[in-house]
């Protein structure tokens, strides 16, 4: 069982912000692991438990900085950890993103196949839930998302989710694209014993010629949308607050009747 | 420039087109001020659902056929789903194709935008064109709220995934009769196995949570007890959430948070609810929040317009009982 986990480096949420060269540049020094990608590593490491043997490789797409996210995965048990790195493809569009993260996949496919790629729901940064997806797409794989359980039986993936209206079952056969949301499973903690260990493991840097990716198709110079603006929302009024003595819920009310919102 | 193509998706959760969701109208709405409007279905349109066309100004239906060699059931799975929206894209020639932000609207819109080579822009607030012929400007809240984009695409068509309540629905000022036309779709069996799919039932009488006007929404402070955040519900019309602790408590079975759905309401009410980033993510673009708890520094505070301290269990059923006498008075 050989499985790709994907990772995304995420800014703290409160973390200095501008807008330069058509893109939000965000302070790299805050980051962390996006919470929601946890739980793919988990999924990941569970699968190839159950499996008996096998391999987990991170992949991550980012500068030097994101290597944080990368050791946090080690900790959590992740044999192999590479991230794809190049200033071309700094401003990705969602398609620049996923053409990088395809070419990893099947590079690490060349050495050996790869069974399964797990994501999670979303990055918490830009909740677009939409790579995974394009992925399968690009890759030509069967999609199931936002499992919120999953099971592997004869090399069939079956997974349970709550999607908009409908809960669903879906199932499909091996190489394909798996999320997960944040109530499949609970991520484990890092043991001891692994988190010495994932002080010695390195990261792979793998750049864009050497996965075959044409600089023009990715980054800014590819990208299909642009950001032409981007600015901090003027800051709340100040709350209009009221202490209830007895007569809280009549201010309530009169708040929305007088604001024309019943 | 000729006048604009705009493509709006008429999402249903069955086959049958028996009603047009708040979301769609809005988005119809938005296309109005665009350009022209027709819409895509998967299934064949009910009179009912013609005429609500009809006063919403749309131009013509494309009824999505797909190959008999195709399982009846898969054909909301997304790479299904896209050719659909691809194949009319295509044959409209349209300039705008938008879907309702849904998780199936965004990965469907994302696939539909990776085959036409299109620009992609998920969960937008609003859309404009430039003055003097120039591009759509496409403006989102990004960063749970805290920041404002606008983008525009390089490359055509522009494919947007619309938040719900991003405009106020209304008819057009000029009615249409809106043409069904057939539309062919050309798709392979995808590899996913549709193994069930049931329906969610919704709460009688109350709007779907992710389209509602209104919001009251109860976290860990009712509880519990979500008698008294479904009281004022009622009483506002409003559709009822909660925070992702009171759902794993049991408490109630549908969340509002960055990982559940995202509401955008006209007025949101937050019961018992603290504000932790993961609810704040999912509710700070509604455009009044309201919240009642009973500890002063409660972060939902901060973002809140107004605010009463005090113990929901009071509050909020006095705040029922005077809107149901406001709107008997009215």
């Amino acid at each position: 069982m050989r499985i790709v986990v994907l990772l995304k480096y995420v800014p703290d949420i409160t973390s200095d912000r501008r807008f330069a060269d058509g893109r939000v540049v965000r302070d790299p020094a805050e980051g962390s692991l996006n919470e929601l990608d946890e739980n793919a590593v988990e999924a990941a490491l569970q699968l190839v438990e159950a499996a008996g043997d096998g391999e987990v490789v991170a992949v991550t797409v980012a500068p030097a900085t994101a290597d944080i996210a990368v050791k946090k995965a080690y900790q959590m048990g992740v044999h192999r950890g590479v991230r794809v790195t190049d200033e071309a493809l700094a401003g990705s569009d969602y398609f620049g993103t996923t053409a990088a993260l395809a070419a990893a996949v099947r590079r690490l496919g060349e050495e050996t196949p790869v069974d399964l790629v797990v994501t999670g729901m979303a990055a918490l940064d830009g909740l677009g839930s939409v790579v995974p997806a394009l992925l399968a797409e690009e890759l030509g794989w069967p999609q199931l998302t936002l499992a919120k359980s999953v099971a592997l039986a004869d090399g069939t993936l079956t997974i349970t989710r709550e999607v908009d209206d409908a809960v669903e079952t879906l199932a499909a056969p091996l190489p394909a694209v798996l999320s997960v949301t944040d109530s499949a499973n609970s991520p484990r903690y890092p043991n001891f014993k692994l988190i010495m260990a994932a002080r010695s493991k390195t990261v792979e840097e793998w750049t864009a010629a050497d996965l075959g990716i044409e600089p023009s198709e990715v980054g800014l110079a590819g990208a299909r949308t642009v950001t032409v603006e981007a600015a901090p929302r003027p800051p709340r009024p100040e709350v209009e607050l009221v202490v209830d003595k007895g007569e809280g819920g009549l201010a309530l009310a009169d708040f929305l009747i007088r604001n024309d919102l019943v | 420039m000729t006048r604009p193509t705009v493509l709006v998706f008429l999402d249903s959760p069955e086959r049958t087109v028996e009603e047009v969701r708040p979301s769609v109208l809005e988005l119809i709405t938005l296309g109005r001020s665009l350009g022209r409007v027709d819409v895509v279905t998967l299934g064949a349109p009910s009179v009912a659902v013609l005429a609500t066309l009809g006063t919403y100004g749309v131009d013509g239906v494309h009824q999505a056929v797909l190959p008999t060699s195709l399982p009846e059931d898969v054909y909301r799975v997304t790479p299904v789903l896209a050719s659909v929206l691809a194949t009319a894209a295509s044959r409209l020639d349209a300039d705008v194709l938008l879907v309702p932000s849904t998780f199936a609207g965004k990965e469907a819109a994302a696939v539909a935008a990776a085959r036409l080579g299109a620009g992609l822009v998920v969960d937008a607030s609003s859309l404009e064109w430039s003055a003097e012929g120039g591009p759509l400007r496409i403006a989102k809240r990004v960063f749970a709220g805290t920041w404002d984009t606008v983008s525009t695409v390089a490359s055509d068509p522009a494919v947007v995934t619309v938040r719900a309540n991003a405009v106020a629905a209304e008819p057009a000022a000029v009615a249409s009769s809106p043409e069904v036309y057939a539309l062919p779709v050309e798709a392979a069996a995808p590899t996913v196995t549709v193994v069930s799919r049931q329906l969610k039932e919704r709460a009688a009488g109350r709007p779907a949570l992710e389209e509602a006007a209104v919001v009251v929404a109860g976290g860990r402070g009712t509880n519990g007890d979500f008698g008294p955040v479904n009281d004022l519900a009622d009483a506002l019309g409003a559709a009822v959430g909660a925070t992702r602790d009171a759902v794993f408590e049991g408490w109630f079975d549908r969340y509002i948070g960055q990982t559940g759905v995202t509401v955008a309401p006209r007025v949101y009410i937050g019961a018992g609810i603290s504000g932790a980033p993961h609810h704040r993510g999912g509710m700070q673009a509604s455009q009044v929040v309201v919240a009642v708890n009973n500890d002063p520094e409660s972060p939902i505070f901060e973002i809140s317009d107004f605010a009463v301290v005090g113990d929901l269990a009071d509050v909020l059923p006095q705040a029922a009982e005077a809107i149901r006498a406001h709107k008997q008075g009215s």
